[in-house]
Order: C-alpha cells, then structure tokens, then sequence
C-alpha cells in the first residue's frame, strides 16, 4: 500500500495513475523506489500540468519506471491554486530530478523543497515576467516587444553569470561600483503580479 | 609582483666556457605554485566544441576540471507552449525543430501520442514506413554524432564518411518528404505522403553499401591509439549512476544496462523485428562510441527487414474525422469537403484523458506527454527530451577530468540543442 494514496485512475494509453498527498510524496517515492516487489528505479519524467479551468489544481507528474520488471507507474500528487506551490524535492532519491525540477520551477513556479540548487534553467536568473507554462501567462509574454528588446540589450554580466559563479571567480574586485553594490544587494528580477482576470 | 606571475630561470642548449657543447635542462627555478588558485573558464555559447549554444562554465584548478555549471536556453523557443495554441497535426512541424538531427522520428514520437490518446489504430504499411522513418533517423543522427565527436577529438576523415552517408538518407528524405531536415512526415493517423516508386530501391542500395562505409570507420578509429586514448576511462558512469541519473539510450546501455523501448515497451511492433540491443560495459565514451557504432549496424538490419515485409495497402486510416480528404475529393463532394473544413478550422478533437508514449530515438528515450480536455488543443505538451536529461549528468561526468577531456565528455553525450532547450 503506497504511503498516502488518495486515489487511482488510469490513463489512456493504459498507464495506472496514482494521486498522493502532498506532504507524504517523499515517503510514497521512497516506498515504491526502495521496496522489493516495487521496484522503481528509474526516474523517466517530472513535468507539471495546469488546466484551462481555473478550478482545477495544478499536478505535479512523476514518471516512475521498474526496469527490472518492466513496468510504469505515474504519480501525481494536486497543488490549489490558492494554495502554496511547494512540493519535496526527489532528487534524495533520484539525481535526475535534478534538471527536471529544476525546468518545472523555471515554467510553473513551482518550488521544490530541499532541492540543492533550485534555480531557473532554460530562462535566464534575472528573468522577470513569470513562469511561461502558466496558463494566466500570454503567448508572447508579458512585456512589450519594445521593452523585452531593451532589457536584452541591457543585460550586465551578473546576467550572465550567476553569484556562485562570481564568487568562484573572485571577480568583485574587478567589478565596476554599482555592479558590485547591485551584487551585494542580492539584486534578481521582480516577478510581477499576474494581471487581474 | 603579481602572485600569477612565475619566474623562471630559462637555460638553453648553448656552449660552456671552454667553447664544448652543452646541454642544460630547461629548469624553473621555482615550481609555480598554481594549486591554490583556481581559475573560472566560460565556454560557450559560441564554442565550436560545446556542439550548439550550450555554455559551460568550468572551474579550473590547472588544467582539472573542478566544477562544470551548463547555462542552458539560449536557444529556448517555447515548443511546448506553442503547443497548446495548436491542434495535434500542427504540433507535428515543431517536432522537427525539436531534435533536428532526427526529425523523422520526433514526428513519428508525438503522432504515436496523439493516436494513443484518441485511440486510432494505423495501417500496418504506415507502422512498417514508421519504423523505416525511425531507423533512418537513427543512422543520420549517429553519423552526425560520429563525425563532429571525431573532430573534436582531432580525426577529420571519418567526419567526411560520416556526412556522405548521411547525405544519402537526406537525399531519400528529401525523395519521400520533400525536405531534407524540416519532414513533418507524419499525420495523425498516417503519414504526409507515401514513399516515392524509386524509394525501395535506393533505400536497398544504401542498406548494401552502408556497412562498408561503417566498417572503414571502424578500421580507422576503434584501434586507434589516439582515439582509444583520449576516450577510454573518460566521463565514466557505472550503471547504477547512470539509473539514477536517469540517463537513456546509448548512455544508459553504455554503463551496462539492457535497455531499450524497442525491447521492453514495443511500439511500431520493433518486437517483431530481429536485432540486438547493444549493450557496452564500461560506461566510459569510447563504449558510448562502440554502442552507437554497432547500433547503426542493428539499424540497418531493421531496415532491410522492414523493407522485406513492407505490405502494399493505404497509409491513412479509414476516417474522414482524422485524415483530410484528398484535394479532388474536397473540391468534388460535399461531404468530403465539410470534413475538410471542420479539420482545418476546428481540428480533430481528442477525448478527455491522458496519454505518454515514449520511443526510442537515437538520443535516448522521446516521450510525448499529451493531456487533452476535449478540445482540439492540448491543455499540456510535454516532450521528455533525451539529451537535456542526459546532459544533466555533464557535471558529474567532468569532474576531475582535463578541461580537454571535457569536451570529450561532452561529446559523447550526444546533445542537440534545440532539443535540451525546445
């Protein structure tokens, strides 16, 4: 019986769907990973998956796979939108996680606790109009061309290095002043509030 | 004086007081003390070797890589979100930009999907050219991993083999689609287009004289001390790391482990089909390179036995809803030009549900993730994309090695950006 199972659908290609609580998500993963008889060890997707109906919970979808007895499972574990996007992080269990949690909090603001390193991966560190898969978030973003183009062509080298980086590097010193000061503020971009439906 | 700065006492051959010759060592007075300081090297995006904009940030201690952070998305185009503002037939051109080193089974990947979600079951002459379009995207995809790792690592000759070869298939996919790298091959429910009359033969003739090809660059890389050298016990994952890296393809059964979608979960019935799953023992990039050799070889043997069994009959499934009317019909019937205009204006609508399909594409495993709410657009498109999961491993992999063993490594990986960053 896995940890926390709210309830079990199946999907059209034939797939079993496991919906679990949120707080036991870890605990469920880690039985299915580590029980003989289970099996699942190998970590085939995270993704995340918002619908058109404001309604629903945003779900946040793990693609579990046994490779030795060749079977799928995926498990989903539902997010309020009036609620906090949190959910734990896996990548205890699996290092694939990594990048995959990552791209998930990147698109769908979604946080992923005790991940090691949750930043943004396919949208740059000071990007600041949202997460793109979101449905409130339009097509082509939410600032003006005109604006996108001038941030573009603004963009200072903390852009393109992280303060990780800059620290390794030991650059401050040869950092102008109101980069430096920018850098020690912690400055990163504003996310703006999503606009009123 | 600055502490990067080393003085050396330098001492060249020369002659001695007394006229003789002498050879002195080249000596540095002191050994520069280099250890402590470490040095942040970026490379990328524009780097030749980082195949793609990829950019790599590495820490270096001397010449050893300490730590590699990628900075991915420069080339992030927002496929999946595009995705959702389109019906499943109009998907299909992205797929092509996806892995564009393969397009023809990227197509096959989510046309796969969308069927599964609508429950459409396709002819068996489009299953057969299905899987010819995948295997022959297996080898150009192989080729062009073959020939730009070997310039990196410094062999200029099997990079032209390589590309000769895979301008034959082009010039067949060019025959069958029309376009050498942007096919859009499939439709849900069949195909574009069947294989043109010269097709088979030409097809036939590149399954005879491939292996040779194949051969030559076996002959001139695998016992290549160079080679062997800078790609043996590099960017080593043992099998269990690469489990829990979620690695796939060549990369996973390079480490040792026997998996293969074609195997384990059949589509385009590949069970039925005799070839082996290549498996390396290592998990070091000279296995990446013996199991991607030999999988051409298995591509080819699918290929000839895909050509044995291909059956005559329609490509298209029976079903005005999906499938468009001929252009004649559309003009002729009225029937059939309703269908036509419901397709293109409202597109095929999926039922409510969910549906993944993954295949087994030359970077590892493509899955499609379609969630459909009754329209004609997906709610989600999620691709699961072989070479960012695979490249995620890069850091591991680099780590302690030479900055030049890193572009070894990396290679080996087999990215294609537009896939890692879609």
């Amino acid at each position: 019986m896995i940890p926390g199972l709210l309830r079990e659908a199946v999907a059209r290609d034939g797939e079993t769907i496991v919906y679990v609580a949120r707080e036991r998500l870890l605990e469920a993963m880690r039985y299915l990973k580590e029980t003989p008889g289970q099996d699942y060890d190998y970590l085939v997707d995270v993704t995340a998956v918002e619908f058109r109906d404001r309604e629903r919970p945003l779900e946040v979808v793990y693609f579990l796979r046994s490779l030795t007895r060749k079977a799928d499972i995926r498990i989903k574990v539902e997010l309020q939108q009036s609620d906090e996007l949190a959910v734990d992080s896996v990548y205890s269990l699996w290092h694939g996680a990594d990048w995959l949690e990552r791209e998930v909090f990147d698109m769908f603001g979604i946080t992923f606790r005790g991940h090691p390193d949750l930043r943004r991966i396919l949208m740059w560190e000071t990007y600041a109009e949202g997460y793109p898969l979101r449905k409130n978030f339009p097509l082509r973003g939410r600032f003006s061309r005109a604006e996108q183009v001038r941030q573009a062509l603004n963009l200072n080298p903390e852009g393109h290095y992280s303060l990780e980086e800059l620290s390794i590097a030991e650059a401050e010193g040869d950092l102008p002043d109101d980069m430096r000061d920018r850098l020690r503020r912690g400055e990163r971009g504003v996310i703006p509030d999503p606009p009123a439906p | 004086m600055s502490k990067r700065t080393v003085e050396l006492e330098l001492a060249t051959p020369g002659v001695d007081a007394a006229g003789r010759p002498a050879r002195v060592p080249l000596t540095a007075a002191a050994e520069p003390d280099l250890g402590g300081e470490h040095l942040l090297l970026n490379m990328g995006p524009q780097h030749p070797a980082t195949h793609g904009v990829l950019r790599l940030v590495v820490e270096l201690d001397g010449e050893t890589v300490v730590r590699c952070i990628p900075h991915l998305g420069y080339l992030h185009s927002g496929f999946e979100k595009l995705g959702e503002y389109r019906h499943y037939n109009q998907i299909i051109p992205l797929t092509d930009r996806t892995d564009y080193l393969s397009p023809m089974s990227n197509n096959v990947g989510l046309a796969l999907a969308a069927e599964k979600l609508m429950g459409i079951e396709i002819t068996p002459r489009c299953t057969v050219l299905r899987v010819i379009a995948c295997e022959m995207s297996r080898i150009i995809s192989h080729m062009v991993w073959l020939g730009t790792t070997s310039i990196d690592l410094g062999a200029f000759t099997p990079f032209l083999w390589a590309f000769q070869e895979r301008e034959r298939i082009y010039d067949l996919q060019e025959m069958w689609t029309g376009a050498r790298l942007t096919t859009s091959l499939t439709r849900v429910g069949g195909l574009m287009a069947d294989i043109p009359d010269q097709f088979v033969g030409k097809l036939r003739e590149f399954t005879r004289t491939f292996p040779k090809t194949l051969g030559e660059i076996d002959r001139v890389l695998t016992r290549n001390a160079v080679w062997a050298g800078r790609t043996q016990g590099v960017g080593t994952l043992s099998a269990a790391e690469a489990i829990n890296h979620s690695l796939s393809g060549p990369m996973l059964r390079a480490s040792g482990v026997p998996y293969d979608v074609r195997k384990d979960k059949p589509y385009l019935g590949y069970e039925t089909y005799d070839f082996d799953v290549v498996v390396g023992e290592h998990g070091d990039v000279f296995d990446r390179y013996l199991v991607r050799l030999e999988e051409c070889y298995q591509s080819t043997r699918i290929l000839e036995q895909a050509l044995d069994r291909l059956p005559d009959g329609p490509i298209n499934v029976d079903d005005p809803r999906v499938i468009l009317p001929s252009k004649t019909q559309a003009m002729s019937d009225m029937e059939a030009m309703i269908f036509h205009f419901k397709q293109v204006m409202e597109g095929v609508k999926a039922p409510v549900g969910e549906a993944y399909v993954g295949i087994e594409n030359p970077k590892g495993e493509l899955g499609n993730y379609l969630v459909s709410d009754g329209t004609a657009k997906p709610v989600r498109w999620r691709i699961r994309p072989p070479s960012f999961i695979n490249l995620s491993a890069l850091p591991k992999m680099a780590e302690g090695h030479l900055l030049s063993d890193l572009v070894a490594i990396n290679a080996s990986v087999d990215i294609v950006m537009g896939e890692v960053d879609r």
